[in-house]
């Protein structure tokens, strides 16, 4: 994986010293909290409900042990011993003090992490595809595309007070398992007659509007990756709405222009950039990828020992299919029956780190559902990695099910919420587990949110829950068919709300209407495509 | 009237330029199109910098005016200008902050007239804050990248 | 009645107007009024509080102050999944209150 030279350390520290300049600044009253609150949040510092939250960045997902474990270090000193990982692949914690904040952005800066742009109207953490590297259907390892972005938009002097949060995702494969075209831009890594290049979408993203990203450029030379994206930027900088918060993401100002005529300006302006010179030489990337290197795989067993049926059952559920036939990737499940998504203990983060040393080459990847992913793991060893998780609680084996539920922070934590997200994430999973009837469903992503702005992706779920305020009390809109993957789609709304009871109820008629209707080999989300929203309505509200 | 429009050299709290500050008449974006005579333009953050592009040659100053600091528009418009090679002074005016001065300094930005005026030792450290920079922009700084792979 | 509520800038929590200072503790919360404007930017202003505003709250049947949102309840009592970490003391009616 990546690690940094003297110059992005030296980059790292120098924030570490602005931000705690900025903090005195604020503190002896020298910034009013409008003036600083742009500069708190560009170092990922909100302010919720209980305290100040801090989200940490975690690049393109991927971390090494030394780093998770300084995250269980963290949680223990300046937090309460938990951390909340997020469907942009970053952490969360939830109780930090202000006067912390710059220690503690001190003491990421010593294992190579920081919080730069978790929040704020800028380019923010580049995401990508958590199983990069390792995947069978891999066509181009997007890390060092995302590693050369991670640099240019770091401190980027132009894209600093954008008209609104910038998200950009990076695969490299078919399946998009990163929400790619739910981004503002979204990248897809290709081949095309042998040669690299770079498929720019852009105008993704859920919130209030969610629309999906139309293509505005099938193949963007490597030596104009940089130069391009600059060139969306600008164009978004320039034009993107500034009159409504509302209306000031790029997805608004796509569809307000089309995207025939968004590409037309992007297209001219980056003809200007080519002219300009503002590509990094194309030796950085080499250089890039150099860190991304395949660890020194080894030859072993192919097939196991399934004898065990609740072994058999988490490798089935669990991992997915690694580029080398000896290996695995294992996905260590944040999801227990009745848990709080996303969340781990300090002594689970430890646990993890310490499991990734033994069986997966040093690395870790933050999953956008949620989870933790171990990419390299010998197939020889799975038995061995699921026992040590099993007995702590972390061998859920429920990737992609009713119980892998991803889920917003919600009222619990959130200022911006308008209903609970977390409870009705626990007592899902809790009901779901009990009847045993996860695994006769198979696949089905659900999601919920509990606010419009859609942190928890109900947009995009095979079933999503976004909650409201409903005079003064907590309400749940249902929605079926959406999905973030390649065959990406938008969710549509049943109809009428439902309490907190209620919305659990109708979760499971609307899977007993898919175990009903469906046909062989069909997932909830086809059974749904074939079938329509008129049996599901007619279940819950008929 | 449009004269009074701009800032005056007395408003210049840091300027990186040899040149002495002149007073000039500013006038707006619309105006210095239609006149062939302006030495001094203002551009607001919906001004289109480009229409400025044919008249560079006859412009000594000009100002981008940052009623909000949150709007991030004149930063655009100050590499534009820069781009198509203008080198008269380029003044940040209005809401101009501490935390604001680097970037808007790498954006090409050499003069700046805050409408309060900022702490001296605050904002030395701010135009400082970054020993290296990762992206290519108007100041002409080698990057990290540039200084990586030299030969 | 309407009563204060904030942050303090320093640690972040949670904190309601007594009648003379901050408390961590929404019981201690009283009735300011009409001086609600005044209290705010004063305190604001002299950073003894962040973002500070004023709510609706009543006195329910067992004496505890009671905001009229349910986010302010939340805030009061602290995050109703962890109930571990609930603020020290707080209203001993127990979690429905926050419902």
């Amino acid at each position: 994986m990546y690690q940094y030279d003297q110059y992005d350390q030296a980059m790292v520290d120098a924030r570490v010293e602005e931000f705690r300049d900025q903090a005195r600044r604020r503190l002896e009253g020298k910034l009013t909290e409008d003036q600083f609150k742009p500069l708190r949040l560009m170092n990922g510092l909100y302010l919720q409900l209980h305290a100040y939250m801090l989200r940490v960045a975690i690049p393109y997902g991927t971390l090494n042990a030394r780093q998770m474990e300084a995250l269980a270090d963290i949680a223990e000193k300046y937090d309460r011993g938990y951390g909340h990982f997020t469907t942009r692949q970053n952490i969360q914690y939830n109780w930090i003090k202000l006067e912390d904040a710059a220690d503690i952005l001190a003491d990421l800066a010593r294992v190579e992490m920081h919080a730069i742009q978790t929040s704020g109207n800028c380019i923010r953490n580049i995401s990508a595809d958590h199983f990069a590297g390792a995947a069978a259907d891999e066509v181009v390892d997007p890390r060092p595309y995302a590693e050369l972005m991670r640099q240019w938009s770091s401190f980027h002097p132009e894209f600093t007070y954008l008209p609104r949060k910038f998200k950009i995702a990076v695969i490299g494969s078919e399946t998009d398992r990163a929400a790619m075209r739910l981004h503002d831009i979204g990248i897809r890594i290709v081949k095309r007659d042998g040669e690299v290049g770079a498929q720019f979408y852009a105008g993704g993203g859920m919130g209030r509007t969610p629309m999906i990203a139309p293509l505005i450029r099938d193949f963007v030379p490597l030596d104009q990756l940089i130069t391009y994206a600059e060139a969306c930027l600008r164009v978004y900088n320039r034009y993107g709405r500034r009159d409504n918060k509302y209306k000031a993401r790029i997805k608004i100002l796509v569809h307000e222009l089309g995207a025939a005529e968004y590409t037309r300006q992007v297209e001219e302006e980056f003809a200007h950039m080519l002219s300009v010179g503002v590509e990094p030489p194309l030796e950085e990337l080499a250089r890039i990828a150099a860190h991304f290197a395949d660890p020194a795989f080894v030859e072993g067993p192919k097939t196991l020992d399934r004898s065990d049926p609740d072994f058999a059952l988490w490798v089935d559920r669990n991992t997915h299919r690694h580029k080398h036939d000896a290996y695995v990737s294992a996905v260590i499940s944040l999801k227990p029956a009745g848990g709080i998504p996303g969340d781990a203990t300090a002594d689970q983060m430890r646990l993890m780190a310490r499991l990734a040393k033994q069986y997966s080459f040093d690395e870790l990847r933050v999953m956008h559902t949620q989870n933790v992913l171990l990419p390299h793991v010998r197939i020889a060893d799975l038995h061995a990695l699921w026992t040590a998780l099993d007995e702590a609680g972390l061998g859920s084996p429920n990737m992609d099910t009713i119980e892998d539920i991803i889920a917003c922070p919600g009222l619990d934590y959130c200022s911006l919420a308008n209903a609970r997200s977390i409870p009705l994430a626990q007592r899902i999973s809790e009901r779901f587990a009990q009847t045993g009837r996860t695994e006769v469903i198979g696949e089905l992503k659900l999601k919920i949110s509990g606010c419009i702005n859609a942190c928890g992706h109900h947009h995009a779920g095979h079933i999503g829950i976004l909650g409201v305020d409903k005079k003064g009390t907590e309400n749940y809109q249902l929605s079926l068919g959406g999905s973030e993957a390649e065959d990406v789609s938008l969710a549509k709304i049943t109809g009428p709300g439902f309490d907190e009871d209620g919305v659990i109820a109708a979760v499971e008629k609307v899977t007993d209407v898919y175990l009903e209707a469906r046909a062989e080999g069909e997932r909830f989300l086809d059974t749904y495509r074939r079938i329509g929203m008129e049996p599901f309505k007619e279940a819950l509200y008929g | 009237m449009a004269d009074n429009l701009g800032t005056s050299p007395d408003e210049v709290q840091f300027r990186f330029r040899d040149d002495e500050a002149v007073d000039h008449g500013t006038v707006t974006v619309d105006a210095c199109c239609d006149q062939t005579n302006a030495a001094a333009v203002r551009i607001e953050p919906g001004d289109d910098a480009r229409l400025l592009l044919p008249f560079l040659d006859r412009l000594a100053l000009v100002e981008v005016n940052f009623p909000s600091f949150g709007d991030g528009r004149g930063y655009s418009a100050a590499r534009i200008l820069r781009e198509a090679g203008y080198t008269g002074e380029l003044r940040a005016v209005g809401q101009v902050l501490i935390d604001q001065l680097s970037h808007m300094r790498r954006c090409g930005f050499d003069s700046f007239a805050p409408d309060k005026r900022l702490d001296e030792e605050d904002a030395r450290r701010a135009f400082a804050t970054w020993d290296n920079v990762y992206q290519r922009a108007a100041d002409a700084r080698r990057t990290i990248a540039d200084k990586r792979h030299e030969a | 009645m309407k009563i204060l509520t904030g942050n303090d800038l320093r640690s972040g929590a949670v904190t309601w107007w007594n009648g003379t200072g901050w408390s961590l503790f929404v019981d201690d919360a009283v009735d300011v009024g009409d001086d609600a404007e005044e209290i705010l930017a004063r305190e604001e202003a002299a950073r003894r509080v962040n973002v500070p505003y004023a709510i609706e709250a009543t006195i329910d049947a067992g004496g505890h102050v009671r905001p009229a949102h349910i986010k302010d309840r939340v805030r009061a009592l602290g995050p109703t999944v962890r109930r571990d970490l609930a603020v020290p003391t707080a209203n001993k009616t127990g979690w429905d209150w926050v419902i």
